[in-house]
């Protein structure tokens, strides 16, 4: 059976030859003019944009009105205001019904010149001599800055002496902003030029441009050890305001209840020998959502408790909480939730959950302690992240399993086995077709 | 009936242990295409005592491919056989005497006909036996209520809080009707639902992680009790850095 006989094609033994022999000979007859041979090749003729229009033309946007001008293309020769030469060129201009365009060269306006300002010898004299510079130089610096456009990158690199680019800027700007100030009737009248206002500042210039080069040839171990480092200050910074806060709160510093009671667990069930009065810690742990019940099943009301014991832990605390249960051989769900094992149970989540947050404690004080440590020059770095990685490792209980199996691998094998889940069973006097047995 | 009988209990539960699944035998050379185990569905007392005390009736809500799958059961006990050949999810309800609770219960149970393979290949002697233990849980239950039950062996019923005196029961009848499992044909497959084991295991695991939060508190003082100078200078990051 193939998908001839599904579409009741006839089946001849030597259809797959003809075809093959039919084949090549179409293909250069086919192939549509216009399209390369490559094209055709990749798209097989398959991919090509279709004969028909797609798109009504009547649902187009309309072309704009211009239909009926004529528009033609033309050498023409042209004069641009920016040259001072009258050198004539042609270029090809379009010209609409036999009109050709008129006005100024259209790139003419681009031609932008800085006013550079000429000083007298007089004004030299008067204003603008200063110590480090000649007249020749600062002469010969005005004359480059007028021919370069105030492009003193380039001005530096002809400039007959060395001298840096903020040297030049600095003589420059200071010229011309006395040259401005002197030659103004009062201050006022140019205290809003932007020349007068903000003054330029070479040793400032000086320190940025150093600044932006050390960023930005920074190596990629100097950026990282700069992160962690600003991360590492954060962190000490929030443990020591955490700590400021609890001191306040007036908590015992004594060395047993000093942990910080993150995540909301309250460090009271630990301290305490485990409880012995199962009537009022679960009735005062039940949720309210189950009070108001007249019948609920025990199941019901752990898993309710558990959710609100474990409401302000993260979802990854709570995974870590249930990973704990499992190495320590507890069955996530108890198998005989009694009273007693709900509570036994809940106990030992919120055990967890503190252990879990001491484990975190410790972490991030040895953090801080290395840090201090380095920070403190007295010793070499290397040895305090050690004692963190070990720390870091989850806890493994001692001994693994009792008699009972893992609540896990019990989990796992159900779903496993759901053989029947989908497939509606059959009472015994209906008829059924016989596929549905296939899976026996 | 008197008023007061029908004040609440505060702070008072009672409960009822109960387990209930299914025990599923396949036919062996009996099995037809579509009839190839015979199963039997269950809500029982955890030891087997009689649960009509508090249910009225129980509803097995079978696959729809059932005829009738809406199956009421009125008598002790709750239970229900059928033959099929495909595992579904049976929905089981519980009504309960009014004076009990008005509201009814749900249960949601898994069909299981075919063993697990590390079971061994499906022998008719050996039956599927899947069960649930859970508890049946009344808080502040009416008066009148708690004195019906307080001596009934299916139910697990507190000791009154002080202050609280109900006269004591009086000469109720002992039914005499036989609505326990005792002796249930099938209870040679009812599982064990050892409570002590599940509180052994908890106390052991609690006894782990106790013992281990005793370790990292001692190791987070350590770290405290050092002045942050001679941490510097003398540098004892090692000695607690293993757990």
């Amino acid at each position: 059976m193939d998908a001839k006989d599904i579409l009741g094609l006839p089946k001849t033994p030597f259809s797959s030859s003809q075809e093959k022999k039919s084949r090549p000979p179409k293909e250069p007859q086919r192939k549509p003019d216009g399209v390369s041979r490559e094209v055709y090749a990749l798209t097989g003729g398959v991919g090509m944009a279709p004969l028909m229009p797609t798109v009504e033309a009547s649902h187009l946007k309309r072309r704009p009105a211009a239909e009926k001008e004529k528009v033609a293309w033309q050498w023409l020769p042209f004069t641009s205001s920016a040259r001072t030469d009258n050198l004539q060129l042609y270029h090809w201009v379009r010209v609409v019904n036999g009109v050709p365009p008129t006005g100024d060269y259209q790139f003419a306006k681009y031609n932008k010149k800085v006013d550079v300002h000429k000083y007298t010898d007089e004004e030299y004299e008067k204003y603008l001599i200063d110590p480090a510079w000649s007249r020749e130089e600062t002469d010969q610096l005005f004359e480059l800055c007028e021919r370069f456009d105030l492009r003193f990158i380039v001005v530096a690199d002809r400039f007959p002496t060395s001298r840096s680019v903020e040297d030049l800027k600095s003589r420059y700007y200071s010229v011309s902003r006395s040259l401005l100030i002197h030659r103004a009737r009062s201050f006022d009248d140019v205290s809003g030029n932007p020349l007068v206002k903000d003054s330029y500042d070479a040793a400032h210039e000086t320190e940025r441009k150093r600044a932006l080069s050390a960023l930005l040839s920074q190596t990629k171990q100097q950026e990282k050890k700069d992160a962690e480092t600003l991360a590492e200050a954060k962190r000490i910074m929030e443990s020591r305001a955490a700590s400021k806060t609890v001191d306040e709160a007036g908590m015992p510093s004594s060395s047993d209840n000093a942990m910080v009671p993150v995540d909301g667990v309250s460090p009271l069930s630990s301290t305490h020998p485990p409880l012995t009065h199962p009537n009022t810690a679960a009735n005062s742990s039940i949720p309210n959502s189950l009070r108001t019940l007249r019948v609920y099943l025990r199941t019901h009301a752990l898993d309710q408790m558990v959710q609100a014991a474990s409401a302000s832990a993260g979802l990854r605390v709570i995974k870590r909480v249930d990973q704990t249960l499992q190495d320590l051989g507890v069955n996530l769900k108890p198998k005989v939730p009694t009273k007693a094992v709900c509570i036994e149970h809940l106990e030992l989540r919120n055990e967890i959950l503190t252990l879990l947050n001491l484990q975190k404690q410790l972490q991030n004080k040895e953090a801080e302690v290395s840090a201090n440590r380095e920070s403190s020059f007295t010793e070499a770095p290397s040895t305090p992240k050690r004692s963190n990685r070990d720390i870091d490792r989850p806890f493994v209980p001692d001994t693994v399993g009792f008699t009972g199996e893992r609540a896990g691998k019990r989990d796992h094998k159900r779903k496993n086995t759901g053989r029947f889940i989908d497939a509606p069973p059959s009472p015994p006097q209906s008829k059924r077709p016989r596929k549905l047995k296939g899976s026996d | 009936m008197d008023v007061s009988k029908n004040k609440k209990l505060k702070d008072v539960e009672i409960s009822f242990p109960i387990v209930y699944g299914t025990i599923s035998f396949w036919l062996g050379k009996k099995a037809s295409e579509y009839n190839s185990h015979k199963w039997t569905v269950y809500v029982r007392s955890a030891n087997n005592e009689d649960l009509s005390v508090i249910v009225k009736r129980v509803v097995f809500q079978l696959h729809p491919s059932f005829q009738n799958p809406t199956r009421v059961v009125e008598q002790p006990p709750f239970e229900l056989s059928e033959s099929g050949w495909g595992e579904f999810e049976i929905a089981i309800t519980l009504y309960f005497h009014s004076d009990v609770c008005e509201k009814r219960l749900d249960l949601f149970h898994q069909l299981k006909l075919y063993p697990e393979e590390e079971a061994g290949p499906q022998s008719t002697k050996k039956p599927v036996v899947v069960e649930t233990y859970d508890e049946i849980v009344f808080p502040e239950p009416t008066e009148a209520f708690f004195q019906r039950v307080q001596n009934h062996p299916a139910a697990n019923v507190p000791r009154l809080p002080p202050g609280i005196t109900l006269p004591p029961p009086g000469s109720m009848e002992i039914e005499k009707k036989r609505g326990d499992t005792k002796d249930h044909p099938l209870s040679q497959w009812f599982s064990n639902f050892s409570e002590a084991d599940e509180l052994l295991k908890l106390a052991a695991a609690r006894q782990q992680v106790q013992a281990h939060i005793a370790k990292l508190r001692r190791q987070l003082t350590m770290i405290e009790g050092m002045p942050q100078q001679s941490k510097a200078l003398s540098g004892p990051g090692q000695q607690f850095g293993h757990i």
